[in-house]
């Protein structure tokens, strides 16, 4: 038996020995199994993928994403500056409120994926782990001397998701129920400074906690004694990001790709930003906004129960590729195997009938409205 | 009847001129949650270390060779509908396919148990 195809190692490769985060021996001592991912050691799972995936959509996970980057930007003209590199408005955030957007090239293809939090002292932004540094040489380069980025490579990063994430967190951090979807807030825990927001990669409703690394065990810790509460792996990350059509960078989005093509028209939703069209590949970008772009993201379910995977091929009906699929596995939410692919605009309408080649074998599957399981996200009363 | 493993952890139960295939304990504690087994069609003539069939577990497709060459008798009906049951009872209920062989002698490259038992302990 060998493995034929798998994300333990998709990410991007190091040549150096991956490095440990702040809850490297407590997901040991938990019973992770560990993987190279990113740069360093992190769990790929503990009890199994499929039991960790539905006890988040039933319950609460704590996943450690302490290999995402965690930036500081600050300075004068900061915003304006910021708003070279990326489409989003950026001057419109608001105090504690948090934004999705992209790096982009000149061509207008996606460096890379981040989330974008007003500060009271500046912008806090979280891009991906194997990505960070990369990203810091773009902004030192795109961003003037007047801005000072500072990698917060002291703070460890922990999500808790799913329903009862609330009920779990308010008991230890009295104050984050108030928060709603896409904000966040300070709080105090055991000394330590908390940054939480009400966010996550699930599409659950959830919270990510930025913590000292020194105080994160303890919190990991006092997490997980929460009945609601179990550590979660990078498996079931990645199963559940997909059920809830949320893009992983390197797979569904590269250089190569536009926000347009990547069906993240949301992250170019700025008509003020459209209008004054000074981000980076804003010509293309707006042309293929108004236009469609020839190729689209979409989410396929298969026939049968045999995942396809990423690098599978869609084909005509004469066997030609015309599309590739960039993510797939088997849903545990729903029980049957899915997939995001890019395919030419013409076969991306729901309900298209879609013809995949992997490994030598055909597989068909139906375009499916995404996100395949609903999205839970607390946006509160209005 | 006797049990074999290979280094890329299949078993195979020979009785006669005919074998059992599935893969081991270990195998399925690595792939963990499986989704999908592809097992060969009635007939089809395998050469040792051949792709025979395929399991998919949540997060990966791996392959499974034909630990000896031979003519598959017949896979495994009950994993279409419950591949699980290589996660519940991977070296018993859980066999992929049977196969006459074709050359016996093969086997003796393979490892017995506690061969096997040394190999997965060093891994």
């Amino acid at each position: 038996m060998s493995n034929a195809s798998s994300i333990d190692h998709a990410d991007a490769y190091v040549e150096v020995e991956p490095g440990t985060l702040p809850l490297d021996a407590w997901h040991r001592a938990r019973g992770g199994r560990m993987v190279e991912f990113a740069g360093y050691w992190m769990p790929v799972q503990y009890e199994g993928i499929m039991a960790e995936h539905l006890w988040v959509r039933g319950n609460a996970g704590l996943f450690d994403v302490s290999h995402m980057g965690q930036l500081h930007l600050s300075g004068e003209g900061l915003d304006a500056a910021l708003e070279r590199l990326i489409p989003a408005d950026v001057a419109g955030i608001k105090p504690h409120h948090q934004k999705y957007s992209l790096l982009l090239n000149e061509e207008g293809g996606i460096l890379d994926d981040l989330m974008l939090t007003r500060w009271d002292d500046g912008l806090y932004m979280v891009v991906n782990g194997a990505t960070k540094y990369d990203d810091m040489a773009h902004l030192l380069d795109g961003l003037p001397d007047d801005v000072t980025l500072n990698h917060m490579d002291e703070q460890a990063l922990l999500a808790l998701q799913g329903p009862k994430a609330v009920d779990a967190l308010a008991r230890l951090v009295p104050g984050v129920e108030e928060l709603v979807f896409l904000t966040g807030a300070r709080f105090e825990w055991q000394g330590a400074s908390l940054w939480i927001s009400r966010s996550g990669y699930t599409g659950e409703d959830g919270f990510e906690i930025s913590v000292p690394a020194d105080h994160a065990e303890a919190l990991a810790e006092a997490l997980c004694a929460q009945g609601e509460v179990k550590p979660i792996g990078l498996g079931a990350r990645d199963s559940l990001r997909l059920e809830a059509d949320l893009p992983l960078y390197g797979h569904d989005l590269d250089p190569e790709t536009t926000p347009i093509m990547a069906a993240l028209n949301f992250a170019v939703a700025s008509k003020r930003r459209r209008e004054e069209a000074n981000f980076p590949g804003a010509a293309r970008i707006l042309a293929e906004r108004e236009n469609g772009s020839a190729l689209k993201r979409v989410g396929l379910v298969l026939d049968g129960r045999q995942p396809v995977r990423e690098g599978a091929t869609v084909m005509d009906d004469r066997g030609a590729a015309i599309g590739r699929v960039t993510s797939g596995g088997f849903a545990p939410s729903i029980g049957k195997p899915i997939a995001m692919a890019y395919v030419p605009a013409a076969l991306s309408a729901v309900g298209t009938r879609v013809e995949l080649a992997q490994r030598g074998k055909v597989h068909t599957g139906t375009v499916t409205a995404m996100p395949f399981v609903p999205h839970r996200y607390h946006r509160g009363v209005k | 009847m006797s049990r074999y493993f290979t280094e890329d952890h299949e078993w195979i139960d020979v009785d006669g001129d005919i074998g059992t295939v599935g893969i081991s304990e270990y195998a399925q504690s690595q792939l963990g949650d499986i989704v999908f087994v592809d097992v060969p069609e009635d007939g089809k003539e395998l050469t040792k270390g051949d792709e025979a069939a395929v399991v998919e577990s949540v997060k990966a497709a791996s392959d499974v060779y034909a630990p000896a060459s031979g003519t598959v008798l017949e896979g495994n009906p009950a994993l279409s509908d419950t591949p699980e049951l290589v996660n519940e009872d991977p070296e018993g209920d859980g066999w992929f396919f049977k196969i006459t062989l074709s050359d016996p002698s093969e086997l003796e490259e393979l490892m017995d148990e506690s061969a096997y038992a040394t190999f997965v302990s060093k891994l």
